[in-house]
This record gives structure tokens, sequence and C-alpha cells, in this order.
């Protein structure tokens, strides 16, 4: 089986599903040509030509909007955006619109678009590249919000995620695209949508993590089972919609839980998943659950980066609080 | 450089007009247009039931029976003239007033005033229509025109997209990304202005200093026209021109039609607050029902017991629809979830469950305080 990091792992995705399906397009900044900042896109150009590997003006709402129109018209665009931060732009035709098209027609139209966008830090990235946008997303109904932590995971998901009739949000973590290679079939396979990984088996503390923060998780786990605490780690791998059987079952197992991530604290999907945990497993909690997550402030620059994002010994901290309760 | 005084003095963009509003017309516009007396009445026919459709809806309104409205009165032609160029299979994306339009395609009376009336099953388009629904925030759906007429390019399919907004739309973004989009592309899409004059209470005036919207066409690439919005033959013109440059390859076009909101933004506005009478009345003077009637009267083609007859009948027409929308039940609660999603998530069936188990508690409705 070929070994892939998380770039070649998304190319080969999109690959697979545009010599499958000749609907399935992508559109976006420098996707073409360039084959994308990332080189996430590289060659689809020369595979597909210019009318399925789009290189579009520098206009993301532009890029949502049409995406959106060309999905009505019964095309299946991957949008792409550079960079977190340049959601905002198309915020708007986000929630107003490509979440909304199934609910406002009564089903007659829905929008079967991918936007995929890098998120989170720890690049060194200037100014919005290193935001974690995904509670936002979260929130929104009628959205599916994706985000792989593995070349293998983010294969499957995003066939899946191409083939889903709803708009998906899928979040790619940017530091872990040339982090490491995994084995990655050849052709075609999912991971389905709203379920989980168990990404390490364990018995006294469940972290609950995506994206990023999933091998800083394993880290943590490893340093625990020095201390012969045994740490189990559950990918969740889809956000909305979530696992919810297999976070509570983990729960239940456990009785202490961390949840990780790199977004700031406040209304952070954490929030919402110690809610979950508190209806539907409170009688099963040892320990007030602990979030280690990102402070509420905007994610620095390159300088003081690190002193930003959730570490293997910030987590490891959260653990042993949990676990002195 | 082009001297701000010159640029006053030379318009951009043409302005096209040919049915004057005294209802005379030069008979070689008229014979250009390849429309027969038939179409003429057709054309007269619908501008009058959207008329009517306006004043019974805002009546309804008035009297609590009907949700916020969006009136369309003075904007008939504009909406009739470039509805009536469409071909079926083209796509056609309204804004939130173009209930005439979306008639003559073909969603009945009763389904506009399900939407008006907070029944979102006014928004279901029926299968086989290509209308989209109607779209609250502003100029947001110019990019769903663009992506889908983009999409009938990719596919070599033959059909176009006309979008309909208002002066106020051009300031936003979604309205230049979409017009760039499609000068790019050369996306065969009909970007359709009604420049009603007013965004609620702001003139065109403050929206642009360019002396016309549809100059804004020429900085993106292509071609921009005005239109007397009010000229139901002129609007079918340069409207039915746009789309068949549009079909035969030749990409967008910007077109400016020149009309008045001679009602108010909706039911929630009073344009009294912000504009003089004498100029409603004014546009009055211009109104594009009574041009249409005149040249037909002058033609032999219509007389009083025509009009009379047309009335009655479209009055019965709309008349039965608000007995069938008045006499609707409620739509089942199920409603609010069923459409999230293709398949409804566990959450939204938990939700759903609390809410019927809430309405049970209750003999099966809400609580009466």
């Amino acid at each position: 089986m070929p070994q892939m990091n998380l770039v070649q792992a998304i190319n080969d995705a999109l690959k697979t599903e545009m010599r499958r399906d000749p609907t399935v397009l992508v559109l976006g900044e420098d996707v073409g040509v360039n084959g994308g900042v990332f080189r996430v896109t590289e060659s689809l150009y020369k595979e597909f030509g210019p009318d399925r590997s789009i290189d579009t003006p520098l206009s993301e709402a532009g890029i949502v909007g049409t995406a959106i129109g060309l999905a009505l018209n019964g095309l299946k665009p991957v949008a792409e955006i550079q960079f977190d931060g340049f959601l905002a732009p198309a915020f708007d035709q986000i929630v107003s619109h490509a979440a909304r098209i199934r609910w406002r027609s009564r089903g007659r139209f829905h929008v079967p678009i991918v936007i995929r966008a890098p998120y989170g830090g720890g690049i060194r990235g200037p100014e919005l590249h290193s935001e974690s946008p995904e509670a936002y997303y979260a929130h929104t109904p009628g959205l599916k919000v994706v985000i792989p932590s593995n070349p293998y995971d983010a294969k499957g998901l995003l066939i899946a995620a191409i083939r889903d009739p709803d708009p998906v949000i899928y979040l790619e973590p940017k530091r872990l695209y040339r982090a490491f290679r995994a084995e990655v079939p050849e052709g075609d396979y999912i991971v389905p949508i709203g379920k989980a990984r168990l990404a390490r088996e364990g018995a006294h503390v469940t972290v609950i993590c995506w994206g990023a923060m999933v091998p800083v998780a394993l880290g943590a786990a490893e340093k625990m089972s020095a201390q012969n605490v045994s740490v189990e780690v559950i990918d969740l791998r889809t956000l909305v919609p979530l696992d919810v059987e297999a976070v509570i079952e983990s729960v239940k197992k456990t009785g202490r839980v961390v949840i990780l991530h790199e977004a700031p604290k406040t209304c952070g999907f954490g929030a919402e998943l110690a809610a979950l945990i508190n209806d539907k497993a409170f009688e099963y909690l040892q320990a007030p659950i602990v979030r280690v997550t990102g402070p509420d402030v905007t994610i620095p620059t390159a300088q003081l980066e690190d002193y930003y994002l959730p570490d293997v010994g910030r987590c490891v901290r959260g653990i042993q609080k949990v676990l002195s309760y | 450089m082009i001297a701000k005084a010159k640029l006053e003095q030379e318009p951009l963009v043409p302005f096209v007009q040919i049915l004057g509003p005294d209802g005379t017309a030069n008979p070689t516009d008229i014979v250009e247009l390849g429309l027969k007396p038939h179409d003429f009445k057709t054309l007269y026919r619908w501008m009058v039931a959207g008329r009517l459709f306006d004043e019974r809806a805002l009546a309804l309104q008035r009297q609590g029976r009907l949700g916020t409205y969006a009136p369309l009165l003075g904007q008939e032609a504009a909406q009739v003239g470039s509805a009536y160029a469409l071909k079926p299979e083209d796509w056609l994306f309204p804004s939130y007033r173009e209930h005439a339009a979306l008639a003559m395609r073909g969603q009945s009376w009763l389904q506009l005033l399900m939407y008006w009336g907070g029944n979102e099953e006014g928004n279901r388009i029926p299968e086989g229509i290509r209308n989209f629904m109607v779209c609250v925030p502003i100029a947001t759906q110019i990019l769903h025109a663009v992506g889908a007429a983009w999409a009938a390019k990719l596919k070599g399919e033959k059909s176009c997209a006309l979008v309909y907004f208002g002066d106020g739309a051009t300031s936003e973004g979604d309205f230049h990304e979409g017009l760039n989009f499609a000068g790019v592309f050369k996306v065969p899409v009909v970007f359709f202005c009604q420049n009603n004059q007013y965004a609620i209470s702001v003139p065109r005036t403050r929206q642009t200093a360019s002396q016309t919207l549809a100059q804004k066409a020429i900085a993106y690439g292509f071609e921009g026209v005005q239109v007397d919005g009010n000229d139901v033959f002129a609007v079918y013109k340069v409207t039915k021109e746009a789309l068949e440059k549009a079909r035969a390859g030749g990409g967008p076009t910007l077109i400016e039609a020149v009309t008045y909101r001679l009602s108010h933004h909706t039911t929630a506005d009073d344009w009294t607050r912000y504009r003089p009478a004498e100029e409603v009345e004014m546009w009055k003077q211009k109104d594009p029902i009574k041009r249409l009637r005149l040249y037909l009267e002058k033609q032999g083609l219509w007389s009083e017991a025509d009009e009379a007859q047309l009335i009655e009948e479209l009055k019965a027409e709309i008349a039965q629809a608000v007995s069938q929308y008045e006499a609707l039940p409620k739509r089942p609660v199920e409603d609010i979830f069923q459409y999230m999603y293709a398949e409804m998530p566990w959450n939204l069936k938990e939700q759903l469950q609390e809410l019927k188990e809430y309405l049970a508690e209750h003999g099966g409705d809400l609580p009466k305080e």
C-alpha cells in the first residue's frame, strides 16, 4: 500500500473522485496551474483541464456563491478557500445560503458542495493564516463539519464529503500536511461522515480531540502511560453530525474527560461536548470535565504562537487535573 | 482621461425606449420586436394580474391576514417584459419583489400567498419550474445565478440564467463579485437590475456616484444597457437580445431597468417619510400599465369591455387563491426539522421528540397562556 502524507492523500481523494464522477470539479484561488499554495490540487489541472480545475478571481464569496449555483445546476464543486481566515469573506454565502437552501426550498434544491480550507496554527503563518473556526460552522444548522487528522481518514472522509448531498466544511490541519506519512489505499474507499475513531484505547481518562490536536493527545497519552495511567483518545473526525455514541460510550468507561482543542475556549466546540456529556452521562462522571484549549485571544503570529497552542505538556496537565479531583 | 463634464453629457451606455408614456410607438420598432397582438395581450394580462395580486396582498396584510409583504406596484413592465423573454429551460433567480415574474413562470398565486403568509411551503418551487426561491439578503442570489449559468455552459446546455436585483444591490460586494466572475468566465447570465430609485429610504444617488448603474458592466468587460423599465416592449427587447447573446456564447449583459417603486418598500415601511408626494405623482404619469393599454386601444386591440372582463377574471382567480390560502391547515411541526439535511441527524430527532412530548403534555399544541 502506498505511503502518503496528508496533502498527497487529499490530492488522491480529489483525483479518485474526479475520475469516477465527471460532475466533480475544483475551484478556488491558485488551485489550477499552480496546484494550490499547499499543492493539494497538484496536477489536477493537467489531468482534468481548466474547466474542472478552475483558477477563479480572488473572491471568496464569489467562489462559494458560484459553487452554490454550480451545485444547483447539477455539478459537484469542491471549493478551496486558501486559508482559514479567508473563510470569513464567504461566511454569508455559507451560513445564509449553502446551509439553508435545502430548508428554504423544502428539499427541491440542495447544495452538494465541499468547502475545503487549511486550518489551525503551528506553521508560523502571518495573521489570519492560523485560525480554528470550526465552532462557527458547527453552530450553523444545515452544514456538516469534517476535520481529518491523518492521511487515511483524510482521503476517505473527503470522498464521503464529495458524495454527501449536503454542504460539508472540510478543514485540513495544515500543521499536519507534511508531518508524517501513512498507508493509504489506492482507489476508492470512504470513511463515513459522523463516525469517530478510537485513536487509542484506554481505561482511566478519555481525551476527546480532532485534527491537529490528535497527535498532541496521543503524545500526552504516551507520557501518561509511563505513569501507569491509561488514556483513551477519541478522534472525532466529524464535528457535525457528531458521533455521540462513541463519546458517551468512552465517558461511561473512564468517567474522566479532557476535551482538547486549538480554538479559543469560550463557545468552542468543547463547550458543546461538555454540555452533551452532562446531558447524557452525568452520573458516570467521576470528576468535572477539563477543557484544554487555546485561550480567548487572537492567535499570535510566529514569535509567541507556541504559547497559545495546546501542547503535550498542557494536555498532560489537564489529564492530571481530571485524575486528581 | 474622460473629463467628468463629458461623462455627464455623454452616457456610457445606450438607453432604450419603444413605448412612450402616451402609448405611442414607432411601428418599425414594434415590427422588430417580433411579437403578435396575442403577445401584447398576454403581456398586458400579466401586468394587470401582477397589480391586482399586489393590491390584494397589501389589503390582506393590512387586515392581519398576511405577513410582511413587498409590493411591486409600478414595476409590472420591468418584471413581465423580462420574464416573457425567458424560455422554460432558463433559470430565474428572484430577489423578493418579483411576484409577477414568478407567477408567469408557473408559480401559483396560492404559493406566493403562502410564502408571504409565513408558510415555507410557498418557497417549494414545483418540479420542472426553473425558478429559484425568494432571496431575502441583498445581492447574494447574483452569485447563485452566475454559478447556475456557468454550470449550463460547462455541461454544454443552451440554457441561461436571469437574476433580478435592485439599485441598492449594486452597492453590495456580491454584485461586483458576481459580475466579475461572469465576465471572466463568459457566463450565459443576464443581470437584471430593477432600479426603482430607492433602497428603502435611500435614493439611487446615495448608492453610487456613477451616472448610470448599467455602466458598471463596462468595468467587468461586457455590455450594459439602460432601458425604460416602465416600457414593457423595450424591456422585452433588451432582455431577449441579452438572452440571445448569452445563448450564442457572447457572455453576460447588465440591464438597468429604470423604473419606480410607487408603493412602500414593504408593508413595514412608510414612503411618505422620505420622498415628496409630487415625485410619486410624477412617476404615476409614467405608469407602465396605462401606457400599454393606451397602445392597445390605439391599435384597436382593446376595449372597455375587454378590460372589464379581464379584471373580473383575474379578480376571481386571485380570490380563489386567497380562499385556498386561508383554508390551509397549519403545517406539522416536523416541518421545522425535516429539511435541514438529507437524513435527519440524531440531535434533530431528539429535539423533535422533545418538542412533541411538550406539545403532547398540552393536548397536542402549545399551551394557551
